[in-house]
């Protein structure tokens, strides 16, 4: 256990302490304790940077499962650790917003920190494992934590629906995940993501290359909302503004990005990968960024800005793993530029979305509604708010001096390289991507136009709003001013970021290139000449204000799609589908009849060992063993096969239960004609005895509805007992001719000698095979107290009487 | 008018005494001739019954105040009790043993474990039999 693994620890041995300070401490809000832990972690893992800037890495080992390889190791590099600090820089400000958000008296905040620290130790697991069950371990606990945290107001029914979608999706994309790291393991026969980078060459090779990527793909495309998994996130809006902002802006939205980059390195190179991963992003990006344009509602606009952001770093992934195809050369190096862009983007979105929600989140909470349609004019109530959304929305349109301006450059740089890459079939279809890309970017221009000038300028609508609209207590807004600060600052010095964490990040993607002796000389200019990406940059401006000031003259456009056709229709009318299918298909066959449980029982029989005997042929008879057929025995058979035909036949029960007796009695001389006293006399009194006790059931036959009338026929129960007929009696002749080994009588025989018996049967029961008599006679007990208590315990009468 | 069923009263006496007799002697028979605790079990259940039959229920259990659940629990306590008799001399459960002895008036006997086992079988069959069925006659809804 060392100070890596007790830190990433943290926050859920706190968790256990949150209950206890909310219970004794209440006059202080639970909030402040809380927020100890991920400053703690920020401390911690900026401690790291001098190590990681220097490109070296660091591990730390904790047995769990030692003799399945499955252990907690816990891994550091630039990818991981710029994760780290995300998770706990942002989760510090998103705690203390949250101190201010959520009301001491009013909400129930220990359940809120525990579920919120659950989220942080399992994020930073994720991240920091570099075995993959441990990973898959923290992925699912990410989506537990997620599914509570939405549906925290669980009172409120779209929480809980918003919840179970989410959760719905996640879990299935982290299952197929599972499935998919376990193939990886079987191919290269070990959970460590590090060992698996040295058999790159076999997995590529391997048959399960394919199905395990699109598996693992899978969970990640589910978990960072790209299409067409995208649909939970909106919905996941319910939660409360402070867990938007962490979870599905900054932190939980991105594990899906981390696996694709962490994954890279396995799978890039490969042209499936290449498709897959970019194409879906770039679908998701321009996918999101229309239909964000279209939401009233400031928290789904930003959701569905979030789901158009991830697909562009997702995209920028899929180009940028065109590097690892040609290898370390000057060639794939401008390749490259793709991932350092996704990496980059990756913090640039963390930092101006976060803040945007907690914006969002002050607004609400100031004014009492997030509709844009009831908003307006809140410029000069609220400056300060005002002033960080102006700042976020810039920076997500690209616009400089923010630091969304540096990494959308790099954005277009990136498409405009892979367009230009004649491999993949991406001569024909490569000029589309900076189509998409430059379309995409007008859209998030005019919804980011929305946000800011829909909220703050216009006219305030005071009669609207449920509150009178003032500025937020500064403790709310500090959280948001350090984001937008950074915003700023990483604007102007954008090479302390990329020397300290964006070159060692890369070296984590493309650990290839690394061995092949190169390194990444990473610079980050904010003027960059008069290129093609800033003339498509000045293009988006130029169109999307024209777009955004016409925005009502067009906008009837989104009304054309019909509600039917939208992915949430589809989702809702699967789920129901489902539903009603399963029903359906139990109710079809479940039915509450022991007879038609019978029928697939004896069907079953029929169709299994019948099905054995015609596939294996197993029917042979051979009557050279039998003994001759004596007159006596043909006599028996014949009164047997008559009372059995009269059972079945009998119009009253009563001659049924007399042909019943009279089977048992010819049973009886059977055992008579092959010298079996002991059985014979048993069975006479036995049979006696049940016949007699069917007689009593008989005689307590309510009289209402008596049915005198004999057995209904049903061609199915005809057909199904006589398939158990014959199937019983083909094996039965093809068992008896078929003897493998001699009869072990002859040992009994010798009963006088070995057990001082004559009857040799007694001998069997009470001494060589006693233990057997003994059960019985345990089950005779335990049948003859039931038939007691079933008829003297009569609980549903005693309340009658 | 009640019937006055003499001859079934006088015959009974009679015929339940020899089907109690037969019944131990097909209980002791069974080591060496078909019989045994199972069959000798019913036989004395019918015996039993045969009374019940013949005579009033509350008569006989004036006559006859015996429980017949606990026979039940006296004779698995023989059957398991008998296994466990030949764990104390260190053999494997359920092990029996016989031995041929001299005694007076009887002559050579044959005694075995497999006995008080074989009595455990006749003791629950008797207490199971009886009390199915006087269970079941009892219940007057």
């Amino acid at each position: 256990m060392s100070w890596l693994h007790l830190i990433i620890l943290l926050p859920f041995i706190f968790a256990i302490f949150v209950p206890f300070f909310y219970k004794y401490l209440p006059r202080i809000h639970t909030g402040w304790f809380v927020f100890v832990v991920p400053v703690a972690l920020f401390a911690y893992l900026l401690s790291y940077i001098p190590l990681i800037a220097r490109g070296q890495t660091s591990y730390e080992t904790v047995n769990w499962i030692p003799s399945l390889g499955i252990n907690f190791t816990a891994y550091v590099d630039g990818l991981s650790l710029i994760f780290g600090l995300l998770i706990s820089g942002v989760g510090a400000l998103v705690v203390l917003y949250s101190v201010y958000y959520m009301a001491k008296e009013r909400e129930a905040l220990h359940n809120f920190y525990v579920y919120l620290l659950m989220f942080m130790g399992a994020m930073m697991g994720l991240v920091f494992s570099d075995n993959i069950i441990v990973l898959y371990l923290f992925w699912e606990l990410t989506s537990v934590s997620s599914f509570l945290l939405i549906a925290y107001w669980y009172q409120r029914k779209q929480s809980r629906y918003g919840a179970q979608k989410s959760m719905l999706i996640t879990i299935f994309g982290g299952l197929s995940m599972l499935a998919g790291f376990i193939m990886l393991s079987i191919i290269t026969d070990t959970y460590s993501i590090r060992e698996m980078l040295g058999q790159v060459d076999q997995i590529a090779a391997h048959g399960l290359f394919v199905p395990a990527m699109i598996l693992i793909l899978l969970g990640a495309f589910t978990k960072s909302a790209q299409f067409p998994f995208h649909i939970w996130l909106p919905d996941a809006m319910e939660a409360p503004t402070p867990v938007s902002a962490y979870l599905h802006s900054a932190t939980m939205v991105k594990a899906g990005i981390y696996l694709v980059a962490r994954f890279t390195a396995i799978f890039g190179g490969s042209v499936e990968w290449f498709w897959i991963v970019s194409t879906i992003g770039i679908v998701t990006l321009i996918w999101g960024s229309v239909f964000a344009v279209k939401q009233t509602d400031l928290k789904a606009l930003l959701a569905y800005s979030t789901i158009s952001q991830l697909g562009m770093i997702m995209s920028l992934l899929g180009l940028g793993s065109a590097a690892l195809y040609f290898g370390y050369g000057n060639e794939s190096a401008m390749y490259t530029t793709a991932i350092l862009a996704a990496v980059f983007h990756l913090i640039n979105h963390s930092t101006f979305k976060g803040s945007l929600f907690m914006v969002v989140g002050i607004v609400d909470h100031e004014t009492g509604t997030r509709d844009i349609r009831r908003l307006g004019g809140l410029m000069t109530i609220m400056p300060i708010s005002f002033t960080i959304a102006l700042i976020g929305s810039f920076s997500m349109a690209g616009l400089p001096p923010f630091n969304g301006f540096l990494s959308k450059e790099m954005f277009f740089t990136g498409v405009l390289n892979a367009s230009e890459l004649n491999i993949f079939q991406m001569e024909t279809w490569g000029i589309l991507f900076p189509i998409i890309a430059w379309v995409a970017s007008v859209f998030t221009f005019i919804y980011s136009m929305i946000l800011v000038f829909k909220t703050f300028t216009g006219t305030y609508q005071p009669k609207k709003l449920e509150k009178e609209a003032h500025e937020a207590p500064i403790g709310m807004l500090i959280p948001p001013i350090v984001l937008a600060s950074l915003v700023v600052l990483f604007f102007f010095f954008p090479n302390i970021l990329s020397k300290n964490l964006l070159e060692p990040a890369m070296a984590a993607i493309l650990p290839s290139f690394i061995e092949a002796g190169g390194g990444f000389d990473v610079k980050i200019y904010a003027w960059h000449g008069w290129n093609t990406e800033l003339f498509m940059t000045i293009g988006v401006v130029a169109f999307g204000s024209l777009l955004f000031v016409s925005l009502k003259k067009w906008s009837w456009l989104y009304g054309v799609m019909p509600e039917q056709l939208t992915l949430n229709h589809a989702y809702d009318l699967g789920l129901e589908k489902v539903e009603k299918a399963s029903h359906g298909i139990t109710a079809f066959h479940m039915t509450g009849f022991i007879r038609d449980y019978l029928l697939y029982i004896f069907g079953f029989i029929v169709v299994v060992l019948g099905g054995a005997v015609v596939m294996l042929q197993g029917f042979s008879y051979d009557p050279s063993g039998n003994a001759p057929v004596s007159v006596y025995e043909v006599v028996l058979v014949a009164v047997m096969v008559v009372a059995a035909i009269g059972v079945l036949i009998a119009k009253s029960r009563l001659t049924a239960i007399v042909a019943v007796g009279v089977l048992g009695y010819m049973v009886a001389l059977m055992f008579v004609n092959f010298r079996a006293p002991d059985l014979a006399l048993t069975q006479l009194v036995v049979e006696t005895v049940t016949v007699a006790l069917f007689l009593l059931c008989f005689y307590h036959l309510p009289k209402f509805k008596k049915e005198e009338s004999g057995v209904r026929f049903r061609a199915a129960n005809l057909v199904i007992s006589l398939g158990v007929g014959t199937v019983v009696t083909l094996i039965a002749l093809s068992a008896q001719g078929a003897r493998v080994f001699e009869p072990i009588s002859t040992y009994f025989e010798d009963s006088y000698e070995l057990a001082g018996a004559r009857n040799m049967v007694n001998a069997i029961l009470v001494d060589f095979r006693g233990f057997d008599t003994l059960l019985e006679v345990l089950v005779l007990s335990i049948a003859g107290l039931g038939v007691y208590t079933l008829i003297k315990l009569r609980l549903a009468g005693r309340d009658n009487e | 008018m009640k019937t006055n069923n003499v001859l079934l009263h006088t015959l009974s006496r009679v015929v339940t005494l020899i089907i109690l007799i037969f019944s131990v002697y097909l209980f002791f028979a069974g080591h060496n001739n078909p019989g045994g605790g199972f069959i000798g079990g019913l036989m004395t259940a019918s015996a039993l019954m045969l009374m019940y039959l013949t005579f009033d229920f509350s008569k006989i259990k004036k006559a006859l105040p015996i429980n017949f659940t606990s026979f039940i629990a006296a004779g698995l306590l023989f059957a398991i009790g008998t296994g466990f008799a030949s764990t104390l001399f260190g053999f494997p459960y359920l092990t029996q043993f016989f031995d041929y002895y001299q005694l007076p008036i009887l002559g050579e006997v044959e005694l075995t474990t497999a006995l008080p086992f074989d009595l455990g079988v006749y003791l629950v069959v008797v207490g199971i039999a009886l009390t199915i069925i006087l269970t079941i006659a009892e219940d007057d809804k």
